[in-house]
């Protein structure tokens, strides 16, 4: 098993090399579009074939996952951190901060967020760059994406408030700052890490779903996210095997991601 | 201990207090919905007005078409009054009560989401169990890359697979759902495995299936309970997607065209409905989660 | 009892056989329809629906783009332009049995032209306030008299459908070939054949041919496609250039290039006074020469050839070489020429340096493009008009808004740059876009609602719409209109793009379909439209 750990977080370092690196190279132009040579197949000019404006497969993907893997893992942290601020520490403290959390959370979990998406996109100015669109979207979602595990982590929360070995911890006066560090966020760890395994993948689709609003990455900045809007396509079913480049790295990250971090020594 | 000296009462009282505060959620939630709505970009847009053949006198009764929604306080405070008389109002868009709208596509959902609730629920559990039962790396290790896989791929295509394998739109939503579920499940049971009260009934000699059933399952349970509250929300969320590319007329289906029509009428009742649903399935999460506290 | 099991087995079979095998013709309608009253019509899937059941006195025929006698048999416009009278078939009925005649005619107008209603059908024939009077000269005669004169007039009778005055189902009663039998909302419209239907084929045989027709709704068009793949559904009436192309590599016999389509796609810039802009850009979007220099530096030619795989034409102009009477063939497209474009720029002062453009001022030539999300072929035409761009120093920013932002930001806000929308064109005659050309018009999309003409080439335009308006003689309509193409073209407010052309999807087991590039391409003779065995043509 630690071999394969081992592999996993070597293949999302080489990955994260591979697209930092290949997009500081200037032969990896992701706008280029030659119009002579559109969904071309695999060549040695193309190495992943190009798209339909005839832009370079290898390269959009390059680009497009250094977007998304510099700015979707950190949007997942920031729900986690709000998921934990909201829902663990009222878990924690109880009673009315508690109740009162929860119907917050219960609010958030129905209310259609998309109408604060579109208001966002209108204060935006129009000529805002495809780079600073990004990183907004990115922000919305996560600070959208925290209710649905601030709830679990609420109950697990509420479980340790009244757990023994808490309660001795308490007793023997430990450090407020100590017992949460120590003995509350390893407790809260499993559910930390499933949300942001989660996370990672759903805001990566999400942020291309939300080009509908004018958000999301502008063209012509690519991201893993636009990058799988192809397969939405009836046209991929069949379709070169390049088509579906984006969706191996986005494959192979995630799991990479979930086999490299382990959760038994949580506890 | 204190709990089970309380008396019925008290547990009618709870649930009073709740049914309260549920009611106080859906119409806070119902106005700020309502809200959201009329300040976004859109909202009283039509496109109609792109109509060239339209005349000026036409163009200014679709401008004032929703003239009584703009002042959002006292529109609402009305369709409340009204709802209370069991007047739900008339879509604008689809030009129908919505009361009749609401009727024929709400069973169609209800349905959706609790068979896509229980697959994806029995298969992420089967498989955690399976998992925690025979204690196979590999297993776990295919189960993860499974929901990775399930994970990453895009609704349309998802919708466009369901098509292709003239698979019913349930699974699709469950395909959706389960891998969420799966990966909390696993986490919380593969955290639980390795504490001491576990090692040490292992140690003990008990099977797998007993250590799952009294050592594992009663000390996660809070957070399954939490969760299955939580799924409830997100399966009305990914329905809305997944009805809306599959083309099922459901609720969800309904949610996304009235979102994109601005229709604050529908999206008033649908906003509210989906935040009962919300609050009801988390509430009921938290007082069987209480009851199970109180039996224990 | 295992006989009368078998019995009813065999029943059954030939039951379900007899079902599959009946004349359903199916395909989707990509909205629900939002109306069935015909006066209402606004949306496509209501006018489909208006198509298919209603019975109109004229019919413009989809083909040869001339008018032919329906429930009229024959018809006059008054020398004034302001009267015309219908002289009606006799012996027909609605769908419910209920008899037709003059008093329908009237009973339609004058719902269709109450002002309370605002339908945009009567709106086309209101050219000037006043009330319009019909006149029910006998059973089958009818006049109808306008205040003022309406150009084009017979024309715009294509699109109404008449109403029964008696029958208990109002609008439901239909004068067309089919009669709405069901409709599930979300789900479909399902059409039956009606059978009081008063048209017969040249061998008697009453029509239509179908007994049926199911309008599934479905907005997805790639379950669309890949329904249609599976001859599940039988056409479609316009797909995407990508979706033809794959099809016509795989199955050719089940799609048809009709040409060139009366729609066009087309770019402008903001020129309101008061849109919330910078000064200095506003002055770049009303100075001529900026507009024809960006239109020189994008290839129209490579739009055609990489967003619709050759399946469109370099637009030339308003006007689509599919109107064959009023396209102005004088006119010719904008080639890609960037050196030019530059040229016209340094006319206005802007300067190219190290790769970019500056202003008189110093201001860098930047924009922003808004466009509709979701529609794959305009967001692919943006991206390519940014490179193009950025061959002449000027930096264009993409942004995609799905549509009620986008109505508001150029019809109310006016908080937008440049636009890139798509112009549906429905009819043929000049009259209609006369909301689109008069400057005091709020459809004057680059400037609406202008109290005086902006500019003397938009008084121009004013002056030579109301002229053929009040024109009767289509040779002056012509000549004027051809005039107001030739000032759109050199002063460039719209900035026209390209003429998609009209790709359908047709499975070889229907027969009788003849694509048309005006709507609907392909079920403009749906009366004549046969089945063949399905089981035959499954093999595409």
């Amino acid at each position: 098993m630690k071999a394969i750990r081992l592999a996993a977080t070597v293949l999302i370092v080489v990955i994260a090399m591979a697209s930092v690196l290949g997009s500081l190279l200037p032969v990896f132009d992701y706008a280029r579009q030659d119009r002579e040579r559109i969904n071309a197949g695999v060549s040695a000019a193309h190495w992943l074939g190009t798209d339909d404006l005839g832009r370079d497969r290898l390269s959009r993907l390059l680009h497009g996952t250094q977007v998304s893997l510099l700015l979707a893992p950190a949007a997942a942290a920031l729900s986690m951190l709000l998921a934990l601020v909201i829902g663990a520490a009222s878990g924690l403290i109880g009673g009315f901060a508690e109740r009162s959390s929860k119907l917050i959370i219960d609010l958030f979990l129905s209310i259609p967020w998309l109408f604060l998406l579109l208001i966002v996109r209108a204060m935006l100015p129009l000529n805002t760059s495809p780079a600073l669109s990004a990183v907004v979207t990115f922000l919305m979602l996560g600070a959208l994406g925290w209710a649905a595990p601030a709830r679990i982590l609420q109950a697990r929360a509420s479980r340790l408030r009244h757990a023994p070995f808490i309660l001795l911890a308490r007793a023997a006066g430990i450090s407020r700052c100590r017992l949460v560090f120590h003995h509350v966020l390893p407790n809260l760890r499993p559910v930390l890490l499933a949300q942001f395994w989660i996370s990672v993948p759903v805001f990566i689709l999400a942020e291309a779903n939300l080009s509908l609003l004018g958000l999301g990455v502008a063209e012509p900045l690519p991201s893993l996210g636009s990058l799988l809007r192809e397969l939405e396509s009836a046209l991929s079913l069949g379709s070169d095997v390049c088509r579906f480049a984006a969706l191996m790295v986005l494959i192979l990250v995630v799991s990479s991601l979930q086999i490299a971090v382990p959760q038994q020594e949580a506890c | 201990m204190e709990r089970s000296e309380r008396g019925a009462g008290d547990v009618w009282k709870s649930v009073l207090r709740r049914v309260v505060l549920a009611a106080m959620t859906v119409l806070a939630g119902g106005l700020i919905s309502a809200t959201l709505v009329r300040y976004a970009p859109g909202f009283g847009s039509d496109e109609r007005q792109l109509d060239a053949r339209l005349s000026s006198a036409s163009l200014a009764a679709i401008r004032d078409a929703n003239a009584s929604e703009r002042r959002i306080l006292p529109y609402y405070a009305g369709y409340i009054a009204r709802a209370l008389h069991g007047d739900l109002g008339i879509s604008r868009s689809l030009n129908r009560p919505i009361q009749q709208i609401l009727a024929e596509r709400l069973s169609i959902t209800s349905l959706l989401a609790v068979k896509a609730l229980l697959v994806a629920w029995l298969a992420a559990l089967s498989l955690v169990f399976a998992a925690g039962v025979l204690r196979l790396p590999a297993l776990s290790l295919s189960s993860s890359i499974g929901s990775g896989v399930l994970l990453c791929i895009p609704a349309g295509a998802l919708a466009l697979l369901s098509v292709l394998l003239n698979a019913p739109g349930y699974l699709a939503l469950a395909v959706v759902l389960f891998p969420k579920l799966n990966r909390y499940l696993s986490n919380l049971t593969a955290a639980t495995v390795s504490m001491p009260h576990v090692l040490a009934a292992r140690a003990k000699g008990l099977s797998e299936t007993q250590i799952l059933v009294w050592h594992v399952i009663p000390v996660i349970k809070g957070e399954v309970l939490a969760l299955a509250g939580v799924s409830v929300g997100l399966a009305i969320s990914a329905a809305i997607p997944v009805e809306a590319l599959c083309g099922i007329p459901g609720i969800g289906q309904l949610a996304w065209q009235s979102a994109l029509a601005r229709d604050l009428p529908l999206l008033i009742n649908l906003s509210m409905l989906v935040i009962a649903g919300v609050t009801l399935a988390n509430s009921g999460a938290d007082l069987l989660s209480a009851d199970r506290g109180q039996a224990a | 009892m295992r006989r009368v099991f078998f019995g009813t087995c065999l029943f059954l079979v030939a039951f379900l056989a007899a079902a599959s095998c009946s004349d359903e013709l199916r395909f989707y309608l990509r909205s629900e329809p939002k109306t069935f009253n015909p006066a209402l019509v606004a949306d496509d899937s209501s006018e489909t629906v208006r198509y298919l059941t209603g019975g109109v006195l004229l019919r413009l025929n989809r083909q040869s783009q001339n008018l032919q006698p329906e429930l009229a048999q024959a018809w006059t416009v008054s020398r004034d332009g302001r009267t015309i009278t219908f002289t009606l078939r006799k012996n027909v009925r609605f769908s419910d049995g209920t008899p037709f005649s003059a008093l329908d005619v009237k009973y339609t107008m004058e719902q269709l032209m109450d002002p309370a209603l605002h339908s945009p059908t009567g709106d086309a024939f209101r050219s000037s306030s006043g009330r319009m009077i019909v006149t029910v000269l006998g059973p089958d005669k009818v006049a109808i008299t306008f205040p003022a004169p309406v150009a084009g007039l017979a024309a715009l009778f294509d699109q109404v459908a008449i109403v029964s005055s008696q029958s208990a189902r109002h609008e439901m009663a239909s004068l067309g070939p089919f009669y709405i039998a069901e409709h599930k909302p979300g789900s479909y419209v399902y059409l039956r054949r009606n059978p009081n239907y008063w048209k017969h084929d040249v061998s008697g045989r009453q029509l239509p041919y179908l007994d049926s027709i199911k309008l599934e709704i479905q907005s997805n068009r790639d379950i669309e496609f890949l329904r249609f793949t599976r001859n599940e559904i039988h056409l479609i009436n316009s797909m995407d250039a990508d979706y033809f192309d794959r099809l016509a590599l795989s199955a050719p016999a089940k799609v048809r290039d009709a040409g060139p389509s009366l729609d066009s796609e087309q770019m402008w810039f903001n020129q309101v006074p008061t849109a919330p802009i910078p000064a200095y850009k506003r002055e770049w979007f009303r100075s001529r020469s900026f507009r024809l220099a960006i239109s020189s530096g994008i290839s129209r030619d490579d739009l055609c050839k990489v967003v619709f795989k050759g399946h469109a034409t370099p637009a030339r102009g308003p006007v689509s070489p599919a109107n064959k009477f009023w396209f102005n063939a004088r006119l010719q497209p904008v080639p890609l020429d960037t050196k030019r474009a530059l040229q016209l720029l340094e006319q206005d002062g802007f300067r190219l340096s190290s790769g970019k453009l500056y202003d008189r001022a110093g201001h860098p030539v930047e924009f922003s493009i808004v466009t509709n999300a979701g529609n794959r072929a305009r967001e692919a035409m943006a991206t390519m008009i940014q490179q193009d761009l950025r061959a002449a120093g000027i930096t264009v920013n993409v942004v995609t808004l799905d549509f009620p932002s986008l109505i508001q930001r150029i019809s109310k806000s006016f908080d937008y740059e440049a636009a890139l929308l798509g112009l549906v064109n429905d009819e043929l005659d000049p009259n209609a876009q006369m909301n689109v050309w008069l400057s005091s018009s709020e459809e004057h999309q680059w400037n609406p609602q202008q109290s005086a003409p902006a500019t003397p080439w938009e008084a121009e335009i004013d002056q030579l719409m109301r002229a053929q308006a009040s024109s009767m003689q289509d040779a002056t309509r012509k000549k004027y209109y051809d005039r107001v193409q030739k000032i759109v073209a050199d002063e460039a407010p719209f900035i026209y793009l390209v003429n998609k052309n009209a790709l359908t999807g047709i499975t070889p087991t229907v027969q009788g379909a003849r694509p048309v590039p005006l709507r609907p391409q392909t079920f403009w003779n749906i009366e004549y439209l046969k089945l063949a065995d399905e089981r035959a043509g499954s093999g595409n």
